[in-house]
């Protein structure tokens, strides 16, 4: 008798999500899906809106990653009303984006992603958590709590709100960063530095280690990846150019203005997340296990993938050591845990640099926008992978019309990919329990939708 | 025995999540004090056993739950019941599950409208709408429009430190103590009483010297900027000043109304006449609801200007 098996909700990871394996009368996996039980429609009700407020309306699209929301808004309705921020104003909302993504990246992998590494796999649920951690790791799991702490606290010092945030404005930044306050950030900066680079010491030698053939093997696909990178091939979490790599390696480049050329959206009946993929490569979408088309990720282990190299240097050393042992592009879906803290390291060392600018205390931080008609693109590299806001304004500078590629959704379609493959790995005659099923669910974090 | 924790999530952003785990070292000293027994966002607890493909939500029993978002899919009505029915004490966290927040901005259209609208974007595939899918709700709604709550405590996000004070107090059976106050109330800028009488666009920057604390700027309503204060509860800042003001930008009212009951929409308009500003100034009348949308607040309009509903 065919049977489904359901793993509802998905936990450990920030949103709804269920999965459901198929499996046949042989006991053999026939199919295999997660599903995205949620919608909102903020495409629908941004209608209408004041375009200048849309950037304190998106954030609730997520409260763990908002101001990716808020400054990819911020570009967009910039592009809108045709102006672009002084230098200072530039500087202080790449400052909180970075600083955003350090307290999200220690959040993912260590009180989401680290209790089934650090606790196994195997252990009981009601252990298997952040919770469980304090227990057996009291030490670190309080340097944890501390240092990301630290880095939402260096994001309020400046910027009021961090959940939520208000301070980044159309055509610049709500306010100036006091002198007083870069020389704290600079301090606490440096302490959160260190801790990165402990954190990738400490996950080389008691995490990955350990996990070496399941970083390599569970849930690992054959996709292209999509990133953003500078003029030089550098990372980039901030702005530059979208780079879409083919599976083969090989890849094309655009302004995120160009998006709708390389990138369509496809829709199931079963997901409200819509799955993006590579129109560009002219083969269409399937999610064909033997031979998925269109399909590319996102996300930390995709961008580390399609740069060529990382301007900070701590961070290079780090990639060079990743390229060494795992190649380019890397393919081992857990590798994005590896992958995530070494932009924990690259993100920290720009929020240095970012501090370490003389222009970052000037008090010019906006220019007076005028509410008008014009369509904008804005996009950021979110800890989920691509953000893509698109707007376009009545004369009233009113929206008419939104277009919004969430990071997440490039991931929709390859987490498909990754939880077949671990659940054809894994499932073996039908027979399935809970540690399977956890282990199909570590596919799922990896990717931290 | 620990007092049990249980906390799910409706139609949020888990934003109030994040805020709980913001809390820092007031969040370890929480671990202690109670055993969470049930919070996707952190552990293994699931609905079912993973056998069959069954519907019913079963959740553990517990003394006190957090439930966090508004009502806005079909698949929340089991979630939330199934919560009410095993919690003793039953906390709306946050203003989606208070008031409906910022998804119940959909309630001015029809859900079809919405999925039309979200499934036909430029770079969407032509096909049909998904259908097997949990249905979304005409509107949303918040928690109180379908169970009964024991504890309000509204914010987008709510104060981290008072998330943990409530729980905490909850666990040990002490008297709670709630902010009452107007964000109005907690604002430290000066008031003459004598203002603009005009609302001017959100692009417009209030006037200040930045090296300046924030009693000495001007009121942002007196210098013509839409700031929701005297309608929103307060409570952002704790003792220190609202989060929003800051950053000298004005308050939208995220903590919903300053009373149970309030509607921000005919308070602001109240607020504003008494002040002699002439509220057709400003653009976009409705978003006075833009956190309050629940309790049929919003609504979609039956007649609509031609391109005004969707381009």
């Amino acid at each position: 008798m065919s049977q489904v098996l359901t793993i509802n909700p998905i936990t450990r990871i920030e949103g709804h999500a269920r999965i459901s394996i198929h499996l046949d009368e042989a006991g053999r996996v026939s199919d295999a899906r997660v599903e995205i039980a949620t919608l909102r429609g903020f495409e629908q009700f941004v209608l209408g809106r004041p375009a200048e407020e849309i950037p304190r309306i998106v954030t609730r699209i997520c409260g763990i990653c908002p101001w990716m929301h808020h400054l990819a808004a911020i570009k967009a309705i910039d592009g809108c009303f045709g102006i672009s921020p002084p230098p200072t104003g530039n500087l202080l909302r790449e400052l909180c984006q970075v600083l955003a993504h350090i307290h999200d990246k220690i959040l993912h992998f260590f009180f989401l992603a680290a209790p089934d590494f650090m606790l196994g796999p195997e252990s009981d649920y009601s252990v298997r958590n952040i919770m469980g951690l304090v227990r057996s790791e009291p030490e670190l799991a309080v340097q944890v709590v501390r240092m990301r702490q630290l880095a939402v606290a260096m994001l309020e010092r400046f910027a009021g709100k961090a959940i939520h945030p208000v301070a980044g404005v159309v055509g610049g930044f709500a306010r100036p960063m006091d002198a007083e306050i870069r020389r704290d950030l600079l301090v606490d900066g440096q302490v959160l530095l260190d801790f990165a680079c402990q954190s990738l010491a400490f996950a080389k030698e008691r995490v990955f280690s350990r996990f070496i053939e399941e970083m390599l093997s569970l849930g690992t696909v054959t996709t292209g990846f999509l990133g953003t990178v500078d003029a030089q091939g550098s990372l980039r979490l901030y702005d530059g150019l979208l780079r879409l790599m083919r599976p083969e390696g090989n890849f094309d480049e655009f302004p995120a203005g160009d998006y709708h050329r390389f990138l369509a959206e496809h829709v199931e009946p079963w997901s409200y997340a819509k799955m993006v993929y590579a129109k560009s490569w002219g083969e269409g979408f399937s999610l064909d296990p033997d031979q998925p088309r269109g399909v590319y990720r996102a996300n930390t282990l995709a961008r580390i993938n399609v740069c060529d190299r990382i301007a900070t240097p701590r961070a290079q050393e780090e990639l060079a050591v990743f390229r060494e042992l795992f190649g380019r592009p890397a393919r081992g879906t857990l590798l994005y845990h590896w992958a995530r803290l070494i932009e924990l390291v690259y993100a920290c060392e720009r929020a240095l640099e970012l501090l370490a600018d003389e222009r970052i205390v000037e008090p010019l931080v906006y220019r007076a926008a005028e509410p008008g008609a014009g369509r904008g693109i804005g996009h950021v590299e979110a800890p989920r992978g691509t953000l893509i806001h698109d707007y376009t304004t009545d004369e009233n500078g009113c929206i008419t019309r939104a277009n919004l590629i969430v990071g997440t959704t490039h991931n929709v379609a390859p987490m498909q990919l990754s939880v077949r493959q671990a659940a054809d790995s894994l499932i073996r005659n039908g027979a399935c329990d809970e540690h399977i099923l956890n282990r199909i669910e570590m596919a799922v974090r990896a990717y931290d939708p | 025995m620990k007092p049990k924790l249980s906390c799910e999530w409706l139609h949020g952003c888990s934003g109030c999540e994040i805020a709980l785990l913001n809390s820092g070292e007031l969040l370890l000293s929480l671990f202690q004090q109670v055993d969470i027994v049930h919070f996707p966002l952190l552990m293994d607890h699931k609905y079912t056993d993973g056998a069959g493909d069954d519907e019913e939500v079963s959740l553990p029993e517990a003394d006190i739950g957090l439930v966090t978002g508004g009502v806005g899919l079909e698949s929340h009505h089991g979630v939330l019941k199934a919560m009410r029915r095993q919690c003793r004490i039953l906390i709306a966290l946050g203003t989606c599950a208070v008031h409906g927040g910022i998804p119940a901005m959909r309630n001015q259209w029809t859900a079809g409208c919405t999925m039309e609208t979200v499934f036909s974007t430029a770079t969407t595939e032509a096909a049909p709408v998904p259908d097997a899918v949990p249905a979304l709700l005409d509107r949303v709604l918040s928690i109180d429009e379908q169970v009964r709550v024991d504890v309000s405590l509204p914010g987008c996000p709510p104060r981290p430190k008072m998330i943990v004070s409530v729980v905490e107090a909850l666990a040990q059976q002490k008297k709670l103590r709630l902010p009452y106050k107007s964000v109005c109330e907690t604002c430290p800028t000066v008031r003459t009483g004598k203002g603009q009488a005009v609302i001017r666009r959100g692009t417009a920057k209030p006037e200040y010297t930045p090296d300046e604390p924030l009693s000495r700027m001007r009121c942002l309503l007196e210098q013509g900027l839409l700031c929701m204060g005297p309608v929103t509860a307060g409570g952002c800042g704790g003792r220190e000043v609202p989060l929003c003001l800051r950053s000298r930008v004005p308050c939208r009212g995220c903590y919903g109304p300053v009373h149970e009951g309030g509607n921000q929409l005919l308070d602001m308009m109240n607020a504003l006449a008494s002040n002699g500003i002439d509220y057709r100034t400003i653009i976009d009348r409705k978003s006075l609801l833009r956190f309050s949308g629940a309790h049929g607040r919003l609504r979609p309009e039956k007649k609509r200007r031609g391109g005004q509903q969707l381009s």
